[in-house]
């Protein structure tokens, strides 16, 4: 192992260098073996669009497992009601785009469409954020430490946010219509981008490359990683631990709003159980990146994304048997997950 | 004789040996005692699923392992008996030839699914469970040509356990209690006479008491099997994981094995519920949402007792047929606004969530922990005064 990844050995060959990136890079590894693979599948034109869309996808996974994936890092808190807030967020959103905001939405000009959907993405965010910290407070503080009471209440109070949501815009699927400048798609030598799924992908590269700036090189994110290492070390230097969880459990449920809201206008529907159904996508993402770990979220996140819709294109009855299939596999091959950064 | 009947590990509490009794005869002889088809199907449920809550709270309250994969199993054994009497017809073989699949390849998904994920932690096991057992709900909703997908699949029953069947010639004499206390205020002897009804023995009832009788005899056996040194074992590792494998015990094999057994349970009770209900489809085998309502039952009842999935059950399937009825009799009274909106008979799981967060943080022990927790209680200030 040394001697291959070691300066001295310059010529390697190309079977060695694949071999040592594996061990080395497993998360770069996998991520361009699931995306060449298919190139040989499908026509290559095809393979782009599947492979924007997938991005598409993954990106906005990515901003609804960043959160859960932290909190567990950070506090070894399992919450499984993270679910209800991805719900809460794209309703929000969508209230807001369709009551408040359908004169802008409505109207063809880029810029007032984007004065439109950015309140309404902020709004989803600070709402779901808001209702995380009273969450955090109230159902979560009790149960510090001890995971099966964390599973219980966090069940039961993914249970009773869902009947609210429910109760206040009834149970029926609600449809979201895309403002007009975002609808269609952009087309380059007879290939069609969707508008909305570069924007997607735009502005879910950029909140990872934020993150990443946030923990790697900010004060706040040395204090976040001290933490996942060891929680006791950052108390006894006189940190207050549990308010540093506290805004790091309300920005998770801010991201997972902010993805739930940008869900709704991709798929241009929503229903109140629709983050149950994300949720397992947000569970195989964080446990394929390693639980805590950023970096293995957002590739896990790509990962899921790609899969998915590769083999919905290939055969689209197994797309969400495929993601699951591929958690086993990783599983099998790294049980600590891609990236992993704490030991579980 | 009922000292070793329980393993010794009895009720211990006046109250709960009160409440399980009549439970017990109101389960022995359900038939007998309720009138309507609502009533009957209810009672089976009840049996059936003391089975599957009790194999979880061998995980759950025993091992403390979540799992979410509960229902696949339970699935598993409905699917493999629905599908195998679609396939070689309505015989007592079929229905054999159909658990003996759904079982080998139960335990070969639970053996996957422990050597997998349980070697790593047990907070693994239940993300891993949650997303297998989703991608299970899907593959059978997708494989609609074999499993019918989301319209799911009707079972042909054999004839000596279908509705056309008489196990006596005639009828028996019944007594409804349902009827009995609705016409109370026709005075008691009225109300006696309104109460006889007369009850067909059928097929029905036969598979009634098959179910019936596969619940008792599968509670004591979990009894028997978490009273042995086995299942001290499992307690064990509960407490305190580290000093359990120090002892020399290997605790993944012990995990494992635990994952396992309740998994053939769950497929056993799933096979039960095919042929009770005669009707499988996705909502009520596979959901979710049912996965939700087992954990439910679970803790509700009790963890760690075996006599809180009788009683979380019996409470929770109660709860989830009269609880519509009392909120809407309340959501009359409030009259028109959101608290009515709040009340809708719909909404009933938002009040049963509260309950169930709430009894989470006061009552950890459920129904049976806490009434033990007052029998103790009690015994030792009898000691000591």
């Amino acid at each position: 192992m040394n001697a291959i990844s070691s300066p001295g050995a310059r010529k390697r060959s190309p079977w060695q260098a694949l071999r040592g990136m594996s061990a080395d890079r497993p998360h770069v590894f996998l991520l361009l073996l699931v995306t060449l693979l298919p190139l040989a599948l499908m026509p290559w034109s095809t393979w782009l669009v599947l492979t924007l869309s997938g991005m598409a996808m993954g990106a906005m996974l990515f901003l609804m497992a960043s959160g859960m994936s932290l909190t567990f890092g950070l506090m070894s808190v399992l919450n499984l009601a993270h679910g209800a807030f991805i719900s809460v967020g794209a309703f929000v959103g969508a209230s807001l785009l369709i009551y408040g905001l359908s004169e802008w939405s409505h109207n063809p000009s880029l810029w007032i469409n984007l004065a439109a959907v950015l309140p309404a993405f902020a709004l989803a965010a600070l709402v779901a954020a808001l209702l995380g910290v009273v969450f955090e407070r109230l159902v979560i503080r009790p149960v510090y430490g001890d995971h099966l009471k964390q599973i219980l209440v966090t069940v039961g109070g993914a249970i009773v946010i869902f009947q609210l949501i429910e109760v206040i815009w009834g149970p029926r699927e609600i449809p979201v219509p895309r403002p007009e400048a975002l609808r269609g798609a952009l087309v380059f030598g007879g290939i069609a981008l969707e508008k909305y799924r570069v924007a997607a992908v735009v502005l879910g590269v950029g909140l990872y490359a934020l993150l990443l700036w946030v923990i790697e090189r900010t004060r706040l994110g040395i204090l976040i990683r001290a933490g996942v290492e060891s929680r006791e070390m950052v108390e006894i230097h006189g940190y207050r631990i549990g308010l540093l969880f506290l805004a790091v459990f309300a920005a998770g449920s801010a991201l997972a709003g902010l993805g739930g809201a940008m869900w709704g206008l991709y798929r241009e529907i929503i229903t109140p159980h629709m983050g149950d159904e994300l949720m397992i996508s947000v569970i195989v993402v964080i446990i394929l990146g390693g639980l805590g770990s950023v970096r293995g979220c957002f590739y896990g996140a790509m990962l899921v994304g790609l899969v998915n819709l590769y083999v919905g294109y290939l055969e689209p009855r197994l797309a969400a048997v495929a993601t699951v299939g591929l958690m086993v596999a990783v599983l099998m091959w790294r049980p600590q997950g891609l990236i992993p950064v704490i030991k579980v | 004789m009922i000292h070793s009947l329980f393993s010794g590990d009895g009720p211990r509490s006046r109250p709960l040996a009160i409440l399980l009794v009549l439970i017990l005869v109101c389960l022995a002889f359900g038939p007998f005692l309720f009138s309507g088809t609502r009533a009957f199907a209810m009672l089976g449920t009840i049996c059936i699923f003391i089975i599957v809550v009790a194999s979880y709270d061998l995980m759950l309250g025993y091992t403390h392992i979540v799992s979410f994969a509960h229902t696949m199993f339970f699935g598993i054994g409905a699917y493999g008996v629905a599908m195998a009497m679609a396939a070689w017809g309505n015989s007592i073989g079929a229905i054999f030839g159909g658990l003996a699949a759904a079982l080998l390849l139960s335990l070969a998904l639970a053996l996957l699914l422990g050597l997998l994920s349980l070697r790593v932690k047990a907070i693994f096991f239940a993300l891993v469970t949650l997303a297998v057992a989703f991608a299970f709900l899907n593959l059978v909703n997708q494989l609609y040509h074999v499993t019918g997908g989301e319209d799911g699949l009707r079972v042909t029953v054999p004839r000596v356990l279908g509705p056309a069947y008489r196990l006596v010639e005639g009828s028996v004499p019944g007594f409804s209690i349902d009827t009995f206390i609705a016409s109370l205020g026709l005075g008691l002897g009225e109300a006696a006479r309104e109460a006889a009804f007369q009850v067909r023995v059928t097929g029905r009832v036969v598979m009634y008491y098959v179910a019936f009788t596969s619940a008792v005899l599968v509670f004591l056996l979990l009894l028997r099997l978490v009273n042995s040194p086995f299942g001290r074992v499992l307690q064990a590792i509960r407490e305190n994981e580290f000093r359990a494998e120090a002892l020399g015990y290997r605790t993944v094999f012990y995990r494992t094995a635990i994952v396992m057994l309740a998994a053939a349970l769950a497929t056993l009770a799933g096979a039960l519920f095919a042929l009770f209900n005669r009707y499988v489809n996705p909502e009520n085998t596979l959901n979710f949402e049912l996965m939700v309502f087992i954990l439910l039952m679970c803790v509700i009842g009790g963890m760690g007792t075996l006599y809180g999935a009788v009683v979380g059950v019996a409470v929770f399937l109660l709860a989830q047929n009269y609880l519509q009825d009392v909120l809407r009799g309340l959501s009359h009274l409030v009259g028109e606004g959101w608290l009515q909106e709040l009340l809708a008979p719909e909404h009933w799981l938002l009040w049963f969530g509260l309950l169930f967060v709430l009894s989470v943080y006061f009552f950890p022990k459920g129904i049976v922990g806490q009434l033990r927790a007052v029998a103790a209680r009690r015994r030792t200030a009898r000691a000591q005064g």
